[in-house]
């Protein structure tokens, strides 16, 4: 029997179902390969029977966290794919903020009819098997993972910086240009692909486990760069990160 | 089936919480007592999340906004960055970012008549089904929505969340060789987009014949169809300057929904491709012009439902307009520029408005920078937003009319009413849970 997948989307853009939905023919052959039974993107029909859920999106409301627990609870496998569900990521730029006085910026005396926490990945809540990194997903990255999955293997995931992959390409360094770049402590897995349409990584695929502050402070020392300017790229998408650290 | 006397609905919103809307409606004596439209998606605050950002992250941060319009927000903010601080950009980046606009019109109206709206047209719940019984007619569309995601790689690095797209032009641009390889595949696509036109005339029957009066509002431009630049204009009240846009759209903030609200000459307005077409039909190229005669679609159109096919005309202008552009570029000559462009600007204090036609309508970006070019201040106004008042509207005009049929087509109706406006892509399918009692 095919296994059953679902996909949910919590606080983000749905550009990571979107690329699912970009896969064009190859999304004919996967859906050889699987039933999807839940997909708001692109179908009517919903169930709650599944055994894997992909998820996308950050977790911003207690209300949140229920329906994720219920999800947990009716997957065998949890998969958080693109960086708000992976790693928090663009949304926890409001973290830094009050929220409260973010909520009255926006909606100005009905502020307080709106529920909402510091926005947070979804393994914050419940607990995940497995990720897709990026901003957005990458689309082969998560044929990648799926077929992984459905061999019964772990999928793997690069423990190295993006600095790595971006050497490989003989891209001219970010830094040399006169630019900061996130490069240096973000996870690898984009083949740099936003260096090599020349501009700099932003760190959407979060940080790597074992950063190396070290190198990082060298970096920062040779090109004249101060910890603040460091902290400020980091909080676009490590913000999470940055919290639990 | 008999006139439903009493009708309650109840609305189950629990499985999605995010981008999508929930409908209301209570039927007393078969008389409509209550019929509310409301959006609880999470809200996201990116206007107080840009505040203390530097001039050159706003267009990466607010491309998060929207996963499928992506281009269309990035190319708002880096307009209002630049209105911001004079900054001017050359006639060649300015055929590519219309260019870049063209590709995302592309992607996402094929998306929507493809997978969202037809499997309405054709009474099943999703594409998938559609697979096994219309194979060529998916591939068709498969195949056009490709070309359009390939366009996107080409102008932006890649199809969602642009990177070549930065203050002041582009940080890398296509050759005229790969800008010539797309203008064929463009060409080669119109007869796809002829048969496309085809299917959706053979089921244009299953749109109702719904007409309510309102007021629409969109770019224009004496100079062509209207969609990176141009003037206010409303089917009211004339047209007006893009800085003037804080006395068109008047938000509003209502319980139901954490989206703001709209309203400007009447209690609510239009904005989207139907708005657009009946502001400037008359700049839609010839081919374009031709599919609307098909479906006799003119000026002034007040069906809703139409906003489909109003798409699906402008996916043919997209198309015809985006050959145009790249055979100007072509004869100009395209001049190169480095390898990781630099476009060396000179930061200032000052405000500035970016005002651009995104495919579910006009989109405003507006923020003011210090003299380090940290942003202070940013209101974004979204198309979903400014729709919502009118898709309210519409369903309390469209629901008497329709109170007599089976509660299945009462139900199909409003979701593909709300469909219509294409709101989002996570909420266009399945945006309405609804349930008569």
């Amino acid at each position: 029997m095919k296994p059953k997948v679902a996909f949910f989307d919590f606080a983000g853009c749905e550009g990571d179902q979107l690329q699912i939905a970009n896969l064009e023919e190859d999304l004919l052959d996967l859906l050889g390969q699987v039933e999807v039974v839940t997909f708001r993107e692109v179908m009517k029909e919903q169930s709650d029977n599944y055994d894997i859920a992909f998820v996308e999106g950050s977790c911003t409301r207690l209300q949140d966290e229920d329906r994720l627990k219920q999800i947990r609870k009716n997957a065998k496998l949890v998969v958080a794919i693109g960086s708000c569900a992976a790693i928090g990521g663009i949304n926890s730029l409001r973290n830094y903020k009050d929220l409260d006085s973010v909520k009255k910026m926006v909606y100005g005396e009905n502020a307080r009819l709106f529920d909402s926490y510091a926005a947070r990945p979804i393994d914050a809540v419940i607990p995940v098997d497995a990720y897709v990194y990026g901003c957005p997903i990458d689309r082969e990255d998560f044929l990648q993972v799926v077929k992984s999955l459905l061999l019964g293997k772990k999928p793997e995931t690069a423990t190295y910086p993006v600095c790595v992959e971006c050497k490989k390409n003989e891209n001219v360094c970010a830094f040399e240009r006169g630019q900061f770049c996130v490069g240096t402590v973000t996870r690898a897995g984009c083949n740099s692909c936003c260096v090599n349409e020349g501009t700099i990584c932003w760190g959407c695929r979060g940080l790597i486990d074992n950063p190396n502050e070290n190198s990082q402070k060298e970096v920062l020392i040779k090109y004249g760069l101060t910890i603040d300017d460091a902290i400020s790229k980091f909080r676009l998408y490590f913000g999470w990160q940055e919290a639990k650290r | 089936m008999s006139e439903p006397k009493n009708v309650d609905v109840n609305v189950h919103h629990i499985t999605r919480v995010e981008g999508h809307g929930n409908i209301n409606v209570s039927i007393r004596n078969g008389a409509v007592e209550k019929c509310e439209w409301s959006i609880p998606e999470a809200p996201r605050f990116f206007e107080a999340m840009v505040v203390g950002r530097s001039w050159n992250e706003l267009h990466h941060i607010t491309s998060r906004i929207c996963g499928i319009c992506s281009i269309g927000h990035t190319l708002a903010s880096l307009k209002a960055t630049e209105a911001a601080m004079g900054i001017q950009i050359s006639e060649q980046d300015l055929k590519l970012r219309k260019l870049a606009l063209h590709a995302e019109n592309l992607q996402s109206h094929i998306l929507h008549l493809g997978f969202l709206v037809l499997p309405d047209l054709m009474g099943v719940g999703s594409v998938i089904p559609i697979a096994s019984t219309n194979l060529a007619e998916v591939k068709i569309v498969l195949q056009l929505h490709r070309t359009a995601n390939e366009m996107s790689t080409l102008l932006c690095g890649r199809t969602t969340h642009p990177q070549r797209l930065i203050p002041g032009g582009f940080s890398k641009i296509p050759s005229t060789k790969e800008l010539a390889a797309m203008r064929k595949k463009l060409q080669d696509s119109i007869p796809n987009l002829q048969a496309v036109a085809g299917l959706f005339k053979s089921l244009a029957g299953n749109f109702p014949a719904f007409e309510r009066e309102t007021e629409f509002i969109a770019l224009s431009d004496p100079n062509g169809y209207a969609l990176y630049d141009g003037q206010l204009a409303s089917t009211d009240t004339g047209t007006a300057p893009v800085n003037e846009y804080l006395a068109y759209t008047n938000e509003y903030v209502i319980p139901q929904s954490t989206a703001k609200w709209a309203k400007h000459n009447r209690a609510a307005y239009m904005v989207g491709a139907l708005a657009r077409l009946n502001l400037n039909y008359n700049k839609l190229s010839p081919l374009a012009q031709k599919v609307a005669e098909m479906f006799n679609l003119k000026p002034i159109c007040y069906n809703p439902f139409m906003n489909s096919i109003a798409q699906l005309v402008e996916t043919v202008h997209s198309v015809e307009d985006s050959i145009r552009l790249i055979n100007e570029l072509e004869a100009a000559g395209l001049k190169t520029q480095p390898d990781y462009n630099n476009t060396n600007i000179k930061v200032k204090a000052g405000s500035g408005v970016g005002a651009i036609e995104v495919p579910r309508g006009i989109l405003f970006h507006e923020y003011t920078y210090n003299d380090k070019g940290v942003c202070t201040k940013a209101n974004l106004i979204i198309p979903t937003s400014q729709n919502h008042g009118n898709i309210s509207l519409d369903m309390k005009a469209l629901l008497p009319q329709i109170l007599n049929k089976p509660q299945k087509e009462i139900e199909l109706a409003l979701e593909m009413l709300v469909r219509a406006y294409d709101p989002c892509i996570s909420c266009s399918t399945h945006v309405a849970k609804i349930d008569l009692i």
